[in-house]
């Protein structure tokens, strides 16, 4: 007659804390990866056990990127650490107009981290990647001592696929091109600020984190090689996206303020903090340069989209030597919309 | 001079603090500098404290003085871009 | 948002200019101070000098407390912060002034002083119930504006009657600072700074009222308009000084009239009484001393006062020679005819505080401005 088989205790995710040993390797490991990630991302890659995912890549241009989420609050209205990961890198993929294959995720916990709250996490992540039609195929987990980590950070790196013959390029926008934004700005930082108890404000503004991959094979799929360049505007805003963009295309851009969504709270947050909406972080809003022939047939699919609805057309590109952002105001003065210096900080005065 | 905001007072608070709110963000502030603070008044708020109530009639009033100030058949503001053409 | 937005109605503003561009004596120019960093912040943002006709200048006054604070006081602020059982709570503005040897608050941050950002001198007084062991300092900034709030903040660590808590105080006064401007007949030629006008500070007046400025309107024979905050506020006060001036009147007028009244906040002016008494004199960046023009913490307060607590001794700091923030802040120069602007001076490596102040002249002009000295500048090449 067999031994009975040593059932290991299951983690108490209810009241447990990351300990020290969940990153040494040994069984708190496997049981933390099993029984938190592989459950909560639940895919053949992960069933099988290996260190590495092994798949075959379609033939075609692929795309990698990379980013570190180190956020805090951890959980915000409309997101958390988790799923800001997973939308993030995904984003990163589409901005070149790739289809997302798949995602790994490593993280870094700091000692003494409520399992509850990682399971939270990474059950975030399980939804975000398969809402989006994605799988994290591999990761890792470290565990540092207590003070070393604000509770987790997450790096995500993906991969993805470019349809032949597109080139999206940030080097490719040209005067007279017209610039597109999908909707709302400013949504995600004030969400975020919100939470920062320092700051001291309540509201119902959600973070707009998402996953943009869908929207721009929609818009890939209606403008073809007349879309020049995407991108996300993320940390900086929008400010921040359009400058880079005039450096790299060694262009400027005329934009007409009137013509950018901003939510009334979203402003109201600025207001109260004297902050500049254009300099505030989204996380699920897109910019397009396309040729201005197919700036309808842009706006059509974007608005027929759900993250698209408030798509608008918010300027165009000039020829500018000094690869100037201006803005005509809805005052209907000008200005200058300059690179960020230093950290958007609040105001008094 | 420094950065104030008109902002409307939601409820009264105890230890002379007030919810206040301005297109649906409210935050907690001090009152202490202004007297008979009244829910659905407009206070200016500076660094956590109203200054002052604001005055709804002078505010009509403000905007009267500057539409009778106002030439009619206003010139066209020169764009951006003609500024440039003329440059 | 109301209260806010039908003042930043453009089509009004035009208007409004055409009556200035009326009304505006030909062969006159005027020259009006808009004396407080809001409304030059403002000004630019809103590209209201783009609607005056082209003999009504702006000139920007010294009106930004950020600005006027002298290199030392910031040195003494790090030094503070640099005390390891020290918390300086400071308003966000002034992290990234430049003091000495290129040191700021940020740079002392990163290098392990305990410096927090806050919103309010209130959550000053929080942090330091709620921390005991530490050393809370409040990096108290500010025109008549801020001071009732740093003073009740006071009167609130007493109630709660904290032990670790004070303030570094650099409160300043705006009359004194309007007669430095005014007071020119010692002055050599090419010091003074030649106005017509005021347009008086916003909200220092909801606490001041407009009462002090009279005098000043009368002795030096110019016309105060106190205006509100936002751009057609401000265009409506231009139009107003343009009319005193054509009128030969010097009398001080209240554009604001929904926030503003003859004699202020009298609870606010009782507070600050009540905490703060007058220095003797006071050294305010570009107008060198000045004085009875700053305050200090009473003797009663005295427990309060982290001068006294921590035994500050200033020394004496230089501005970087090469910087022109003091004639800019007067109104002598402009941003643009100050040699470090644009080459070495930027907002991503401020030289001066006019440029890392939001609120600063250099500022405003480099974030609202650089493109229409770039259309002047072709301008007068095509015309040459």
């Amino acid at each position: 007659m067999s031994s009975p088989r040593l059932r290991a205790r299951k983690l108490d995710i209810r009241g447990g804390l990351v300990d020290l040993s969940h990153g040494a390797g040994g069984r708190a490991s496997a049981q933390l990866i099993d029984e938190i990630f592989r459950e909560a991302f639940d895919n053949p890659f992960l069933e099988q056990g290996n260190d590495q995912a092994a798949f075959d890549v379609p033939a075609g241009r692929m795309v990698m990127s990379t980013d570190g989420y180190v956020i805090w609050p951890l959980f915000f209205p409309g997101g958390d650490i988790g799923s800001l990961a997973v939308h993030g890198t995904i984003n990163d993929l589409a901005m070149a107009g790739a289809r997302p294959l798949h995602l790994a995720a490593s993280y870094i916990l700091e000692e003494g981290f409520p399992l509850a709250d990682l399971q939270r996490i990474a059950q975030s992540m399980g939804r975000a990647a398969s809402q989006a039609g994605v799988a994290i195929v591999t990761g890792d987990t470290k565990v540092v001592e207590r003070g070393k980590a604000d509770g987790v950070f997450i790096t995500t790196t993906g991969i993805g696929l470019v349809p032949a013959g597109l080139d999206l390029s940030g080097d490719r926008a040209r005067p007279g091109d017209r610039v597109i934004l999908s909707g709302s700005i400013g949504d995600h930082g004030v969400a975020v600020m919100s939470k920062r108890s320092s700051l001291g404000f309540e509201t119902e503004i959600q973070s707009d984190s998402a996953a943009l991959h869908g929207l721009v094979a929609a818009m890939v799929a209606a403008a073809g090689p007349s879309l020049r360049l995407l991108r996300d505007p993320t940390r900086g805003g929008l400010a921040t996206t359009l400058n880079e963009i005039a450096q790299q295309s060694r262009c400027g851009f005329l934009i007409e303020e009137s013509s950018i969504p901003v939510r009334p709270e979203v402003a109201a947050a600025c207001e109260l903090l004297g902050l500049d909406p254009l300099y505030v972080a989204n996380e699920g809003k897109l910019v397009a340069v396309a040729e201005p022939g197919v700036t309808d047939a842009l706006l059509a699919v974007m608005r027929a989209h759900p993250l698209g609805r408030e798509a608008s057309v918010i300027g165009e590109v000039t020829a500018d030597d000094e690869y100037f952002v201006q803005m005509t105001t809805s005052f209907g003065g000008g200005r200058i919309v300059d690179w960020l210096a230093g950290e958007q900080l609040p105001r008094i005065c | 001079m420094c950065l104030a905001i008109p902002i409307r007072v939601e409820a009264l608070l105890p230890d002379q603090m007030a919810r206040v709110t301005l297109g649906g963000i409210s935050k907690v502030v001090s009152i202490a500098l202004v007297e008979d603070v009244r829910v659905g008044d407009y206070v200016l708020l500076h660094v956590g404290y109203a200054l002052t109530r604001l005055d709804p009639e002078e505010a009509e009033r403000t905007l009267a003085h500057m539409r009778e100030a106002a030439v009619p058949g206003l010139p066209a503001m020169p764009s951006l871009s003609a500024v440039e053409a003329a440059a | 948002m109301k209260y806010i937005d039908e003042y930043r109605d453009g089509g009004l503003a035009r208007s409004i200019a055409a009556s200035i561009a009326r009304e505006a004596v030909l062969d006159r120019h005027y020259r009006f101070m808009e004396f407080c960093g809001g409304h030059t912040h403002a000004i630019s943002r809103y590209g209201i000098e783009d609607l005056l006709p082209s003999n009504v200048e702006m000139v920007h006054g010294p009106g930004c407390p950020v600005c006027v604070l002298p290199v030392g006081r910031i040195d003494d602020a790090i030094r503070l912060a640099m005390r390891p059982e020290v918390t300086l709570c400071t308003y966000a503005d002034l992290m990234r002034v430049p003091a000495s040897g290129g040191a700021s608050l940020l740079k002392a941050k990163a290098a392990g002083a305990d410096i927090r950002m806050i919103y309010s001198s209130m959550d000053a007084v929080l942090i330091a119930e709620a921390e005991p062991a530490r050393q809370v300092v409040f990096f108290a900034i500010g025109f008549e504006t801020t001071t009732p709030s740093t003073a009740l903040s006071i009167g609130l660590a007493r109630r709660k009657q904290l032990t670790n808590f004070s303030v570094f105080c650099n409160h300043v006064l705006t009359p004194p600072a309007i007669r430095a401007i005014l007071d020119i007949k010692n002055l050599p030629e090419v010091e003074r700074v030649l106005v017509d006008g005021f347009v008086g500070p916003a909200h220092v007046s909801t606490v001041i009222g407009t009462a002090p400025y009279v005098a000043l309107a009368a002795e030096f024979e110019k016309p105060v308009v106190v205006a509100g905050f936002e751009p057609l506020d401000v265009v409506q006060a231009i139009l107003m000084l343009v009319r005193q001036v054509n009128e030969g009147r010097c009398e001080v007028e209240n554009q604001y009239i929904r926030a503003v009244t003859t004699g202020g906040n009298l609870i606010a002016q009782r507070e600050i009484a009540e905490i703060f008494e007058l220095r003797k004199t006071f050294e305010w960046r570009g107008l060198g001393e000045l004085p009875v023009s700053a305050l200090r913490l009473r003797d009663a307060y005295a427990q309060y006062d982290a001068e006294q607590r921590f035994d500050v001794v200033p020394v004496p700091a230089a501005d970087n020679p090469a910087c022109e923030c003091g004639d800019v802040l007067r109104g002598l120069k402009k941003p643009s005819e100050c040699k470090l602007f644009g080459t070495v001076c930027s907002p991503e490596t401020p030289m001066g505080s006019c440029m890392v102040s939001p609120e600063g002249a250099c500022a405003a002009h480099w974030t609202y401005g650089r493109f229409r000295d770039r259309a002047k500048a072709s301008a007068m090449q095509d015309a040459a």
